[in-house]
């Protein structure tokens, strides 16, 4: 016991508390301070800018004066309406091609891939570093007349059908919408599956054990279990889908016609062609209030399905 | 009976591997464009479009940069995403940082603003910068596609970060101070490493983005041409074989530094077992 008692160390010689931190209240702000500058100035800037634009009048040669011209919304709404209402079918029909198409293979790569996961992974991303544009020409030689898809879809008489939904015309498939709706699929699956395969890998593999376990056939658990607990990254690979699908024009430019104009194509033109800023501005925040009032609404449905 | 039974065993393997079967479908119809751009790129057209296969030359390989301005927008594209990923790297770092590591007053509006860029279609903010430089009587140029590109890199740079960050444990940070370790040290020592992945992962998805973008830059850029602008005006004027030599060695470069970047990684978690 004295022994013990002995070996305690003395308590004079311990060293002195730390002094609590003062300094550090600042840091924060001035960490944020250079990032969040710029995009007050090259984000938040320009859309005050745009929406002072947008209900200007005037003439290239006299200048622009902000009027409080608000009509420009009404004839810009009146003019181009089927072109917002096309944006919004084929960024749709895009969003759900591109849901069914990815599912799967985000499937595959969390739950059935192996070893084979990060090499898949890899040539999801890989096509990335191939400049877009170059992917979206090489559709031009994939659905070019009378080649290999016109002719399988022909054959397989869905050509027909596409036809009869008005997505097709006759023999083509290029410079239709059904091309459009292809090259749009294509362009943001990524985006889709990324965020599906992060929500699917997070699914702890024993609840698949248990819902067997359980006497669930194979599809009763992805409908119980699975889905809804991947609702997360369906809610955001479908936005980040939607979202630029709906602004995109590059699409609709090299695989359309001029009978497939969308939004984007409009507000292009617009603004670097015919250089009518008012119109173009008030096209863009009609598109930006229409995609957050779309948006917005949606995360509140799914976002009251997931709670129940 | 005894005849169908192999087609039973057939639709039973079908049954069980039907997931499989559609993922590796969707892999195809991701992959076949680049497929088609490898194989054009070993094509001989006949008329300024290379939509149609003639006939097989690796002249296109043999001379890269054989397409007058095709090498030079190149090289500007790959500069503008050097320094947009240089500086949507630091300033997103840095947002990132401060938004896991420090409670403080306006956070839920710099989240906001960190999150609108992402939300927002492409055209909308092209054309809201286009406005802003017009309004400032700025030349359009350089400089004003980088400042757009930071602009769109820094949202998902911040998201990179943050991501990795938030999964660190800030345990191991006290338990450097307890060793005595200054400020200074610890971050340069401990914080930084720990972070690197996400911020490399960041800097890859900015270097990415800034280098494929068209449309931001379309509307920004002036008379400036970068690369994907060089596409873009090849597709009204007639593409040059060459554009599918430079993507197709974009998509092997890719693939090559991925593994090579795995077989390290594999490598050096061996090494610290």
């Amino acid at each position: 016991m004295t022994t013990l008692t002995k070996a305690a160390p003395p308590e004079a010689d311990e060293p002195p508390a730390r002094p609590p931190r003062r300094r550090g209240r600042l840091v924060p702000y001035w960490l944020l301070l250079p990032g969040i500058l710029w995009l007050l100035v090259f984000f938040a800037l320009p859309l005050i800018y745009q929406a002072s634009t947008s209900v200007q009048t005037g003439s290239l040669e006299e200048g622009y004066k902000v009027t409080w011209h608000f009509a420009t919304y009404w004839d810009a709404l009146g003019d181009y309406w089927p072109q917002f209402l096309r944006s919004v079918i084929y960024a749709g029909a895009a969003t759900v091609l591109c849901l069914l198409l990815g599912y799967p293979l985000a499937y595959l790569i969390a739950f059935r891939a192996g070893r084979w996961r990060n090499l898949i992974l890899v040539l999801v991303i890989a096509p990335f570093f191939t400049s877009f544009l170059i992917r979206t020409l090489a559709w031009k030689t994939i659905l070019a007349d009378g080649g290999p898809v016109v002719g399988a879809l022909n054959s397989l008489h869905l050509l027909d059908v596409t036809n009869w939904l008005g997505a097709t015309d006759g023999d083509r498939v290029l410079a239709t919408p059904l091309a459009v709706v292809c090259g749009l699929t294509y362009n943001f699956l990524p985006f889709m599956i990324l965020p599906l395969y992060t929500s699917l890998e997070r699914i702890d593999g024993r609840l698949h054990e248990a819902a067997g376990d359980l006497y669930a056939r194979p599809f009763t658990t992805f409908r119980k279990v699975t889905f809804p607990l991947s609702m997360p990254g369906v809610v955001s690979g479908t936005l980040l889908t939607f979202i630029p699908a709906a602004g995109d024009y590059v699409n609709a430019d090299l695989l359309g016609s001029t009978d497939t104009r969308m939004v984007g194509n409009v507000i292009q033109t617009q603004f670097l062609r015919i250089l009518d800023y008012p119109t173009a501005a008030a096209l863009s925040f009609i598109l930006m209030a229409a995609i957050l009032l779309m948006v917005t609404f949606y995360i509140r449905k799914s976002g009251t399905e997931d709670l129940v | 009976m005894a005849a169908l039974a192999p087609f039973s065993t057939f639709f039973r393997w079908l049954r069980r591997n039907l997931v499989v079967i559609a993922g590796l479908l969707t892999l195809g119809y991701l992959l076949l464009p680049n497929v088609v751009v490898t194989v054009f790129s070993f094509n001989k057209p006949k008329g300024r479009f290379n939509y149609s296969w003639q006939e097989f030359s690796t002249d296109a390989w043999k001379d890269p940069c054989g397409v007058a301005d095709m090498c030079g927008s190149l090289s500007l594209s790959l500069q503008i995403a050097f320094w947009a990923t240089l500086g949507a790297t630091v300033l997103g770092t840095m947002i990132a940082f401060a938004l896991v590591r420090y409670r403080f007053r306006a956070r839920g509006a710099v989240s906001s603003l960190i999150f609108l860029p992402m939300a927002m279609p492409e055209v909308v903010m092209a054309a809201s910068l286009l406005t802003l430089f017009l309004n400032m009587g700025a030349q359009l140029g350089f400089w004003t596609v980088l400042i757009a590109h930071i602009m769109f890199c820094l949202s998902f740079v911040v998201t990179a970060v943050k991501a990795r960050v938030m999964s660190m444990d800030p345990r191991l940070e006290q338990a450097a101070q307890d060793l005595y370790a200054g400020p200074v040290q610890t971050f340069l020592r401990v914080t930084l490493p720990i972070a690197a992945p996400g911020i490399a992962a960041g800097a890859l998805l900015a270097f990415a983005l800034s280098f494929d973008d068209f449309i931001i830059t379309n509307f920004n850029a002036g008379s400036t041409v970068t690369f994907p602008m060089f596409v873009w005006g090849s597709a009204q004027r007639g593409t040059p074989v060459q554009i599918n030599v430079i993507g197709t060695a974009m998509f092997l470069i890719a693939v090559l530094l991925v593994v090579a970047g795995m077989v390290v990684g594999k490598r050096r978690a061996k090494k610290s077992l």
